[in-house]
């Protein structure tokens, strides 16, 4: 919207439509309106990977294989010049091995909109120019530090961003196709269909999820190129992740069928299909939009965990899943923590702020709370 | 009761047919049938492979015929005989292998579901009864927390913690020296000592939303009318408490075993795949991994029967104890 919050006039709730009705109840919820937020910088970060990550996910280092985050410091010399400072590297006589150490008089400014390595922004527009970067190549810059062949952990959690928030989003448009189609055929026509499919739902969510998807997922042979598994693991989870929507459609088709405007428009000799489509549709799209957002956390979840186990999404590719891969081995999660917690938090940060704005959606769909 | 339990178990009958297909489909599924893999193994350990050998393993499995053919072999040997083939990696028959670590499994996902009843309940009282508390604001938040952190990231974390604060692994059911020991008092101790950890990591998320519904459903009633008579006429708050509205929220609370146990059984195989637990999960992996088809699909095929059989048992339970649903 492009009005200002001080020419705003709230509209008299007789005329608010059913989307501004939403719209403002849903404002009401602060934490929802917070996880919408980050949800929408989340996608921001998923969509400009490229260009907000200060290097290519896969460039490897030796010099800094496992060198730990830097400090960002802001401030030099009484100025504003954003810096981090190299590092030293000294050996630890007790556990015997190396350590990097904060080195002062090694100091490397930070620019923004430097010039660095050369992507193509989307795989369409070629660019140069990154968000943060240090003044020349080989400069290091790794304020989430680096993994075990040195490369930058912020710019691979960036570009982990894209994968798995999509995974999230096609994954639930599959589920949704497939719920929309068959809880609606089991809530509008009811009897046998709808015993059935009612069976097929109970069935595919009384089999304990994990232990099916890594079934399945192990049966992907390892050559095949990444695009291809990254669907293929899509269309897996999201082949089990379908009931609760298609039980939600059902539930508000149950409750529409025996309405009167519903009758009225038999009645009137409509179609089931424009029916379908021109009354009831609108009137529970609200709750489908609520009830698809409280089912992209389980998609990304579900991604996270096959792949963290190995049997997911495969290394050229970097998600969330698969950086975690690498902190399967405690022993390197005890030297470098960062390898936990960095995509970790990423993994959280999402899924809370999915919850909440579902949380959200869904009180405001609501006309009874 | 008895016309019920009768439905019920009716009702398992295509569950049941449906898991087993379920399960021989994944055996199926890897590109390349799994002869190829048998005889390139047996060859790559260094004895000679005869035709004799070949042909038998080909009768066993029914190798050649159309897939309807080879199911009905495999599930009539199971049926019959009780076999589910061999684990191609270990050469062993998969019985030998799995009974004990799906004991396991479920052993601890029913501890599991016993800690998150055994806590759940009683936060989840406390968060409807003083709502919007401090309290009950750190019981949403950590809930939320909860919900939000998949399992085997809290195992991670965790572990972590341990190994860099306390300089100790907790991986495991019990101690390193104590595998091979005899069941003792002192073993008991050292499994208490390293159980509560999966217990708890399995147990997070469910309780989480357990919580909610516990607080939900007696949100609904602490303000009804007979709540506000049975006060006026001078209870004491707390038996009133948990004479009327909690006995009537507790009903969809026990429900929830049915969705619960699946949840937890697939919680329990990722945990136990970081603890390193000698249950289902890391075998589960090794075996999907090495396309120990056999093995895999017979660890499947077992959990997920044992997983609905636990939520028929629940069912039962609660339809012993609540009238209504024995006669709907």
């Amino acid at each position: 919207m492009s009005v200002t919050v001080e020419e705003y006039v709230e509209p008299p709730l007789v005329l608010a439509g059913q989307w501004m009705l939403f719209w403002l109840k849903f404002r009401r919820h602060r934490v929802a309106v917070a996880g919408g937020v980050i949800i929408l910088l989340l996608y921001v970060i998923a969509a400009f990977a490229e260009f907000l990550a200060p290097l290519p996910p896969d460039l490897p280092n030796t010099r800094y294989t496992y060198a730990p985050p830097q400090a960002l410091h802001l401030f030099a010399d009484g100025g504003f010049a954003p810096h981090v400072l190299g590092y030293k590297v000294q050996v630890d006589p007790v556990a015997m091995r190396r350590v990097f150490v904060e080195d002062p008089g090694n100091r490397f400014p930070v620019r923004f909109f430097a010039e660095g390595p050369a992507y193509e922004l989307w795989g369409l527009i070629p660019l140069r120019t990154h968000l943060i970067g240090v003044d020349k190549p080989g400069q290091p810059l790794f304020l989430l530090g680096a993994d075990r062949l040195g490369r930058d952990l912020l710019s691979r959690v960036l570009y982990a961003t894209r994968i798995s928030l999509s995974i999230g989003l096609v994954g639930v448009t599959i589920s949704l196709s497939l719920g929309v189609l068959l809880g609606g055929l089991s809530g509008y026509f009811g009897g046998t269909i709808d015993t059935v499919i009612q069976r097929v739902i109970e069935f595919v969510r009384s089999v304990p999820t994990i232990p099916l998807w890594m079934g399945m997922a192990a049966a992907i042979p390892t050559a095949w190129p990444p695009l291809r598994t990254y669907f293929i693991i899509t269309v897996i989870i999201s082949l089990i992740g379908w009931t609760s929507l298609a039980r939600e459609v059902r539930g508000k088709f149950l409750v529409l069928r025996n309405e009167d405007f519903i009758t009225a428009a038999r009645l009137d000799g409509l179609s089931d299909l424009a029916i379908i489509y021109t009354h009831m549709v609108p009137s529970f799209l609200s709750h489908i939009i609520a009830a698809v957002t409280l089912a992209i956390p389980g998609m990304i979840l579900a991604e996270t965990a096959l792949s963290f186990l190995g049997i997911g999404l495969q290394p050229p590719i970097v998600s969330w899943g698969v950086l975690l891969q690498e902190s399967q081995n405690i022993r390197a999660v005890a030297s470098a923590p960062w390898l936990l917690f960095a995509p970790g938090a990423a993994v959280v940060t999402s899924v809370l702020a999915l919850n909440f704005l579902g949380d959200g959606l869904r009180d405001a769909a609501d006309p009874y709370v | 009761m008895k016309d019920y339990i009768l439905r019920r178990l009716l009702y398992m009958v295509p569950t049941v047919l449906a898991i087993s297909v379920m399960a021989f489909t994944i055996i199926r599924l890897p590109p390349g049938d799994y002869l190829t893999t048998v005889i390139a193994e047996l060859s790559a350990s260094g004895a000679p492979v005869d035709s004799g050998t070949i042909a038998a393993l080909k009768d066993r499995y029914g190798l050649g015929d159309p897939a309807y053919l080879q199911y009905l072999k495999w599930i009539s040997r199971i049926l019959l005989h009780g076999d589910f083939g061999l684990s191609f990696e270990k050469n062993v028959p998969v019985n030998a292998l799995i009974w004990d670590r799906l004991g396991a499994t479920f052993g601890i996902s029913i501890l599991t579901l016993l800690f998150i009843w055994a806590f759940a309940f009683p936060i989840g009282i406390f968060s409807a009864v003083r709502k919007y508390s401090m309290g009950d604001y750190a019981v949403t938040f950590f809930g939320f927390l909860g919900l939000a952190t998949p399992n085997f990231l809290l195992a991670l974390m965790l572990m972590y913690v341990s190994v860099r604060y306390f300089g100790q692994s907790v991986g495991g059911l019990v101690s390193p020296d104590m595998i091979d020991a005899p069941w003792s008092g002192a073993k008991f101790v050292d499994l208490l000592a390293h159980i509560w950890l999966p217990v708890f990591v399995i147990g997070t998320s469910g309780m989480a939303a357990l919580i909610r519904i516990m607080r939900a459903n007696l949100l609904d009633e602490l303000y009804r009318p007979y709540v506000v008579t049975a006060r006026a006429k001078g209870m004491s708050e707390f038996s009133l408490l948990l004479r009327y509205p909690v006995r009537v929220a507790l009903n969809p609370f026990l429900s929830t075993v049915g969705w619960m146990l699946p949840t937890l059984v697939s919680g329990e195989i990722i945990v136990s795949v970081v603890l390193s637990l000698p249950t289902t999960g890391p075998m589960l992996l090794r075996a999907l991994l090495s396309q120990d088809m056999y093995l895999a699909g017979s660890i499947i095929m077992i959990a997920s029967l044992m997983t609905v059989l636990g939520t028929l048992l629940s069912d039962i339970l609660l339809a012993w104890v609540d009238p209504r649903i024995r006669y709907q």
